[in-house]
């Protein structure tokens, strides 16, 4: 078996008295689909952040393809190959598409110091720009400003800038919340595409999403993983059943 | 010994002056996140309203609250003409429209009052000083305003942990909603607290009144001085208020007590050790700052982690 | 499925059109003096200079506050650092003491000038460094706060006149150029300004432009692509402040003085305004912000002594009722334009 790309071990995080993340331990192996599932208030989001460096967990420890990051500062983790898309969109609304994914090309190329050529007209950022967001699904809307896409798109777009800075590790955070039935289906579609070459941490409540794409499940309550396991595995465990599927929403 | 202990009183004193707008300040910024530049114009107001009824009737006690009333007026029709349009708006409209009544204010109030400083005379029933310890008499008056500074805080402190005002305070910080579902006119609440802001800015003019010259501009030259306080205190926090304000009335006193002396001292020229001295304490807490800055970005006391 | 909005995102105007209206206004500022002394307005040669040389001040501002979002409260600080600069190395020439145990008094442009810039740069490196520890309200509190304490440095130096400030009894001088002809200051000044807004278009549209524009609108975007966003912000806030420090030294010699006045806090305040007057974030809205406030004081100045009580209630409304400053009135007449 390979080495894991990411390997969190033991992380704790409490907000007063609150356990956000409570004795996590988890692993995603290079290439791999691992799902993260769980009820919302699960402490899936803030997982993401500890994981991006920006939360700062009180205990644990977080490898990253084989150092610990856990002094780095998001910009480096970034450079490392860590990405993340926002559940909650964070996007440069005033710009487009394309030179939101641009902007992210240019931040892979190193230094932004240069203060007279126009970027705008950079082939060097459009090319690649633009691949990340045929990869998204979202060519068609390269030159569409970012606040006048609707919220399917948005998702989109997030994934487009996040393939952009060549993730090693994506850290997919609800990528299919709020999407219709076809757009959802867009996403699952787009993801599969990348399978394999980028490893995905996916956080998502669409099961029929999770089930399509993971490799493995963890799934997590109150802060503690109760299981983790291929997806078959997951489905019949009884434990998940009680405290996640059972409720309804699968 | 006993002047030292007298310019540290004297820097107590300066320090509950600033809690007084700090406290304003943060309460207005914290609860409605407006940034109020017009504060220190609360402030002139409240001791131009003192000079201009004392110099009229010759009782203080009828000028105090004169001076209180007008800064509170003042706030509410501030609040109620201008602020309640910028609570949606971002910090740099709050800052320009603020800046826009800073320049109103002062040259109204030159209009009206002229550019010479006008003077209160300390009230008979605090004039006077009483001995502190040895070798020391302190004025009463001084003494008065530490002790009015004091009780003012201790009052905050109730009214915002205790009260059911200070409750709806606090809930209409982090839930505007809730409040109004509970039945609360929170358009009138906040006229109310940024009446309640002024009259904190206004209770520090009145008490400058007689300590201080009263001219134009002495609002401004407070305002940036409690920006000093509230970046050293932590933004929002009222706790952050008062120990900034304290630690920067205190520093800034007995720089500019020590320092000339102590150049004096160590440079051959006296003249230019007094330039030199009055230039660094007058910087002093400005560097003060820049050194809590560089070990705690978010000051002293944050309101929040 | 065809999709009208699908295609580069067009400008208000064609470029063609802008670059013409561009080169129109520039043949109108270069023929102005000429205009003046036919229309027996000799003074307004004075005033256009002022407008010319605040406006690159208002410019440089704006590429921290209108490009990146940096509320700094401080410019009028690095502004009259550059003043000083002229001041001091004036002073120096004149007496020929020395300054840091070297010769360096001058009154030449070329020299005092760059040195201007460079050392309200190095101010701006140092104040900025510490100020970007904070954010949001507090930077602005800290930027007056920082500048309050250089004006206080300025009124304690008493070497170089302290409250009183310092004379330049003559303009730096430039080589085949009477700067002393109030004409050909103008249109020195005019020169530098047409410079400077040539720079800030270039670095508004640069990858560094592109990465501050990224900053204003999400800094948490920023970071989870990688950019160490720190840096940058201090860059624009150094570069915001060279600009200032040219301003500065212009104004100088200009004025023929220079005074803690310069860094008064009020004169900050000024900048913002004419920043948010013209429309943050444009490349030419500081230099008409810039004329339209001193177009307006110098108006409000000549009814009464007592403007401010007019000019303040007028920047309140303009706040309150006007989003985007003269553009967004324009806007408004124009009917419906956001």
């Amino acid at each position: 078996m390979s080495e894991p790309l990411l390997r969190v071990q033991r992380l704790f995080k409490r907000f007063g008295g609150v356990s956000a993340t409570d004795d996590l331990s988890l692993d995603v192996r290079p290439g791999e689909v691992h799902a993260l599932i769980g009820p919302n208030g699960a402490g899936k989001t803030t997982f993401i952040g500890q994981l991006m460096g920006e939360i700062a967990p009180d205990s644990g420890a977080i490898h990253f393809g084989g150092t610990d990051i856990r002094a780095l500062s998001t910009p480096a983790r970034v450079k490392r190959g860590l990405a993340r898309t926002f559940q909650i969109i964070e996007l440069l609304l005033e710009e487009t598409a394309l030179d939101n994914v641009a902007l992210a090309v240019q931040a892979g190329q190193g230094h932004s110091f240069r203060f007279l050529a126009d970027a705008s007209k950079d082939r060097s950022l459009r090319a690649p720009a633009l691949d990340c967001l045929a990869a998204a699904g979202l060519a068609g809307r390269a030159h569409t400003l970012a606040a006048e896409l609707s919220h399917g798109e948005h998702k989109q777009l997030e994934l487009a800038i996040a393939l952009a800075t060549k993730p090693r590790l994506l850290l997919l955070d609800e990528p299919m919340a709020g999407l219709g039935a076809s757009e959802s289906r867009q996403m699952v579609e787009a993801l599969k595409r990348m399978k394999g070459d980028v490893a995905m941490l996916l956080v998502e409540h669409d099961m029929d999403a999770v089930f399509a794409l993971a490799d493995r499940i963890s799934v997590l309550v109150y802060g503690r993983v109760v299981a983790s396991g291929a997806p078959a595995e997951i489905q019949a465990d009884p434990q998940v059943k009680l405290a996640y599927l059972g409720e309804g929403d699968a | 010994m006993p002047l030292l202990i007298e310019q540290a009183l004297n820097g107590v004193q300066l320090g509950f002056m600033l809690f007084l707008l700090a406290a304003g300040l943060t309460l207005i910024f914290g609860i409605m996140g407006v940034i109020n530049l017009a504060q220190g114009s609360l402030y002139m107001i409240g001791a131009y309203a003192t000079a201009a009824v004392a110099a009229k009737t010759g009782s203080f006690l009828l000028a105090a609250p004169a001076g209180l009333a007008a800064a509170a007026l003042a706030g509410m029709s501030m609040e109620y003409l201008v602020v309640r349009r910028l609570y949606a708006r971002d910090h740099l409209d709050q800052v320009l429209a603020t800046f826009g009544l800073i320049l109103f204010f002062n040259q109204l109030t030159t209009i009206l009052f002229g550019r010479q400083p006008l003077f209160v005379e300390i009230p008979p029933f605090l004039n006077g000083s009483v001995p502190i310890v040895e070798g020391l008499r302190y004025p009463v008056y001084r003494l008065a305003i530490i002790a009015v500074g004091l009780a003012t805080a201790i009052a905050l402190y109730v009214l915002i942990a205790r009260t059911r005002l200070g409750m709806l305070i606090r809930a209409g910080a982090t839930n505007r909603d809730m409040v109004r579902a509970l039945g609360v006119d929170i358009r009138l609440l906040y006229t109310v607290l940024f009446g309640v802001g002024a009259m904190l800015a206004g209770l520090a003019g009145v008490m400058a009144g007689p300590i201080l010259s009263v001219q134009v501009g002495m609002g401004e030259q407070v305002l940036i001085l409690t920006f000093v306080v509230v970046v050293i205190g932590g933004v929002g926090s009222i706790r952050g208020a008062f120990v900034g304000a304290l630690v920067v009335g205190v520093v800034d006193t007995l720089l500019r007590a020590v320092l000339p002396g102590l150049l004096r001292q160590l440079m051959s020229s006296g003249s230019e050790a007094d330039a030199l001295a009055s230039g660094l304490s007058a910087m002093g807490v400005y560097m003060l700052m820049a050194i809590v800055l560089l070990i705690r970005p978010k000051g002293l006391l944050p309101a929040h982690g | 499925m065809a999709d009208p909005s699908n295609k580069p995102a067009r400008p208000l105007l064609s470029s063609v059109r802008r670059r013409l209206l561009v080169a129109l206004l520039l043949v109108g500022l270069v023929v102005l003096p000429y205009l003046a002394s036919l229309a027996g307005q000799p003074a307004l040669v004075s005033l256009a200079t002022r407008i010319v040389i605040l406006a690159i001040a208002a410019a440089s501002l704006n590429l921290a506050l209108g490009y990146g979002g940096l509320i700094s409260f401080g410019h009028a600080a690095w502004y009259g650092v550059g003043a000083y600069v002229v001041g001091v190395l004036y002073r120096h020439f004149v007496t020929g003491d020395l300054l840091f145990g070297l010769p360096l008094g001058t009154d030449q442009l070329l020299i005092t000038l760059p040195a201007a810039i460079l050392v309200s740069g190095l101010f701006a490196a140092g104040f900025g460094a510490l100020s970007l520890r904070t954010s949001g309200v507090q930077f602005i509190m800290i930027t007056l706060a920082f500048a309050q304490m250089i004006f206080f440095f300025f009124v304690a130096l008493k070497a170089y006149g302290g409250d009183d400030g310092l004379i330049v009894r003559r303009r730096n001088a430039l080589p085949f150029v009477d700067t002393r002809d109030s004409a050909t200051f103008y249109w020195v000044s005019l020169f530098f300004a047409v410079a400077w807004f040539a720079f800030m278009g270039r670095v508004v549209r640069s990858r560094f432009g592109k990465v501050l524009a990224g900053v204003r609108q999400s800094e948490r975007r920023m970071a989870a692509i990688g950019v160490p966003t720190y840096r940058y912000k201090l860059a624009a806030f150094v570069i915001s402040g060279m600009g200032a420090g040219l301003a500065g030294a212009l104004m100088a010699n200009h004025a023929r003085f220079v005074s803690p006045d310069m860094l008064h806090w009020t004169q900050s305040g000024e900048f913002m305004i004419m920043v948010i007057l013209g429309g943050a974030g444009t490349l030419l809205g500081p230099a008409l912000g810039a004329a339209v406030l001193i177009g307006l004081e110098t108006q409000l100045a000549a009814w009464t002594e007592h403007w401010q009580v007019i000019l303040g209630p007028l920047l309140v409304l303009m706040i309150l009722f006007t989003r985007g400053g003269l553009s967004g009135l324009l806007g408004l007449l124009r009917g419906g334009g956001r």
